[in-house]
């Protein structure tokens, strides 16, 4: 690999400004994204979290600023050139976000059908890979959306964002409306598959022990910007009302101990 | 292919030399799909190692492929081993080998006669099931706006009134105009076939009983069944699909008395009026057309309507109306309420509540029409 791409930011987002009517949500937002590493994008609701990750995957035209993802621009391009940069990427929404009329093995499927042209039964072996890859077991293939729990259509919605062997995942909020095992467990197999995979990961969330446990670096979200992005260390220490309130917060406390306590 | 670097587009080769096999270049899906496809097998028999120390690139197809190969010479009892994989190759080859699935499982039986008419029972009881369900849901109605009549206070006005507006007054253009419409056609065809014997004034009584007594009513129920019945369900499916119908019980409310007593009524209100415009409308069609077809002057038209017409014919129409919004309301409020917790059973309740509603007012119509002439009117 040369080193220039291994420089280049995966995503790089500079002064981005988005608006809704006469509300803004980003106003000069700056943030890049380093190749393989996994990043949590903070900030309390209504600061624009999501709105960032829709505009980065071009799901949302932003007002003003420049968007990069790989190196390559995301706005103002054409169809075709979207759609290969879009292979390149997956997206877990909230609630996995899986079409309800097919089963977990077609929703899978689903990408790969679309966007490669590969024959029927390698296709279903690797979805069928993909799907014991997030940890559901053999029998969830063929069961529809409503048929799953919560925590099993959010790992089903992870494989579909994995289907294609992508370079970049956006998950957002995956761990919300987990119980705690089972959001430990899912921090676990974001931490596995992103290193089986080689994956660089854009976490939106609220789960501090996410942070904690597996993001490289933290941002976080206010006042209509990044205001801070750093290790967790780094978050400790920084001297903002909300950023000290939200790290050091009674539930912060906890989570800081729990990992304490793991790490002696 | 796309790729990250134009420097590593290089697809896979494969080089086999004596019992070893060589893998460089990109073994990515498309590389994989090309191999399978090409011939099922590309590594020789008997190989012992695979070297893929000249790969720049492998993703989850190519681990699966190398993970497949192992498979396969190990059934065949020759060991496979696999070299030259750097740290990241090897566990993503790892995490493949874990997660292979079982081999394929067996074909589905073909089905069965027996297994045909047991689906085709199922499918009565469940009919029978549901009859019996929308018939207690109806009983339940009925009883809630029995309560209302003894205690008035616990109508919700503003929502009859809101749904008066979305179910009467909105309606009021496209009814109009249906029914204008199957006036000029009434007309139109009439006059065709009258004229043969010379009975073109009889134009009048055809389109005055048709309209007036099935087709004005019929029609504008048809409609209100798609536009109102349809929007019933998709409404309260759609709060039963946000849970916000088990929020209404846990805090008390009643659903039946806030959603659907409030819609059943404006239809029962509205879908007279709705018949009552649609039976002017069709009536002015008619005489349009009679005036231009067949030169029947509007005051003939009107002086023959008055005279040969019996009331009842308008009178047998109206009375179906509250029937049909009935009909209407229910199922359309019913079919909501079956919404489960997908968007996929909304669209197919919608769908069901429009065909079921327009077939049991058809069904109603028909039964009134035996009604009315075993009455004699």
């Amino acid at each position: 690999m040369d080193n220039a791409t291994d420089e280049q930011p995966m995503v790089r987002v500079r002064g981005l400004v988005t608006r809704f009517g006469t509300h803004t949500v980003h106003d000069g937002l700056d943030l890049d994204v380093k190749r393989g590493e996994i990043i949590g994008v903070v900030g309390g609701s209504g600061t624009g979290k999501s709105v960032l990750l829709r505009a980065i995957v071009g799901l949302l035209q932003p007002n003003e600023g420049k968007i990069e993802v790989f190196g390559e621009s995301v706005r103002n391009t054409s169809e075709d050139h979207y759609r290969r940069l879009r292979r390149r990427w997956g997206v877990m929404f909230q609630d996995g976000a899986l079409f309800s009329s097919l089963t977990v093995r077609q929703n899978v499927e689903a990408p790969m059908r679309e966007q490669l042209d590969i024959d029927d039964t390698l296709r279903e072996t690797l979805a069928a890979i993909k799907v014991r890859m997030v940890g559901l077991p053999e029998n969830a293939m063929d069961k529809y959306p409503s048929e799953l729990s919560g925590g099993m259509r959010k790992r089903a919605g992870f494989a579909r964002a994995i289907a294609l062997d992508p370079e970049l995942v956006f998950l957002d909020e995956p761990t919300a409306g987990l119980d705690p095992i089972g959001a430990a467990a899912f921090d676990e197999l974001i931490k596995q598959l992103q290193a089986a995979l080689g994956l660089t990961v854009f976490l939106v969330t609220h789960d501090l022990d996410s942070l904690h446990a597996i993001c490289d670096r933290v941002a976080v979200l206010a006042e209509k910007k990044v205001l801070a992005v750093g290790t967790m260390d780094e978050m400790l220490k920084i001297d903002h009302p909300w950023v000290q309130e939200y790290f050091h917060g009674p539930r912060a406390r906890a989570a800081t101990a729990t990992q304490q306590a793991q790490g002696a | 292919m796309t790729s990250a670097h134009q420097s590593d587009t290089t697809p896979v080769e494969i080089d086999t030399e004596g019992g070893r096999v060589l893998l460089s270049g990109r073994f990515v899906i498309g590389g994989v799909n090309a191999i399978v496809a090409e011939t099922r097998v590309v590594v020789p028999e008997g190989t012992q190692n695979i070297d893929i120390s000249g790969l720049t690139h492998i993703d989850t197809a190519g681990a699966w492929f190398l993970v497949d190969q192992e498979r396969r010479a190990k059934a065949d009892g020759v060991t496979l081993s696999i070299t030259g994989a750097s740290q990241a190759q090897a566990q993503l080859i790892e995490t493949v080998r874990r997660n292979m699935p079982e081999a394929h499982e067996a074909e589905v039986a073909p089905r069965t006669v027996t297994e045909l008419v047991e689906d085709f029972g199922r499918k009565v009881v469940r009919m029978l099931r549901k009859a019996a369900e929308l018939t207690s849901f109806l009983g339940q109605i009925i009883a809630t706006m029995g309560m209302v009549i003894i205690r008035p206070g616990r109508l919700r006005l503003t929502s009859v009134v809101h749904h008066c507006q979305q179910v009467g007054l909105n309606a009021v253009p496209i009814v109009a105009l249906m029914a204008f419409l199957i006036g000029v056609v009434l007309a139109f065809q009439g006059s065709a076939q009258l004229r043969q014997f010379g009975a073109e004034v009889f134009v009048v009584d055809l389109i005055a009983i048709s309209v007036l007594r099935e087709l004005g009513i019929l029609l504008t129920a048809i409609i209100v069944a798609g536009r109102s019945g349809s929007a019933f369900t998709a409404a309260i499916g759609s709060m039963k699909m946000r849970e916000e119908i088990d929020a209404m019980r846990t805090l008390g409310l009643d659903p039946v008395a806030i959603l659907v007593v409030p819609r059943v009524l404006a239809l029962m209100l509205m879908l007279p009026a709705l018949g009552l415009i649609a039976n002017v409308s069709g009536l002015l069609g008619g005489a349009l057309m009679s005036w231009i077809e067949l030169g029947v002057s509007p005051a003939v038209f009107q002086s023959r309507l008055v005279s040969n017409t019996d009331v009842w014919h308008f009178g047998v129409g109206m009375i179906k109306a509250p029937f049909f919004a009935l009909i209407i309301g229910v199922i359309g409020c019913y079919e909501g309420m079956l919404v489960g917790g997908n968007a996929d059973s909304l669209g197919r309740q919608t769908s069901t509540s429009v065909v079921l509603a327009i077939f049991m007012v058809i069904v109603a119509d028909a039964l009134f029409s035996i009604f009315f002439a075993v009455v004699g009117v």
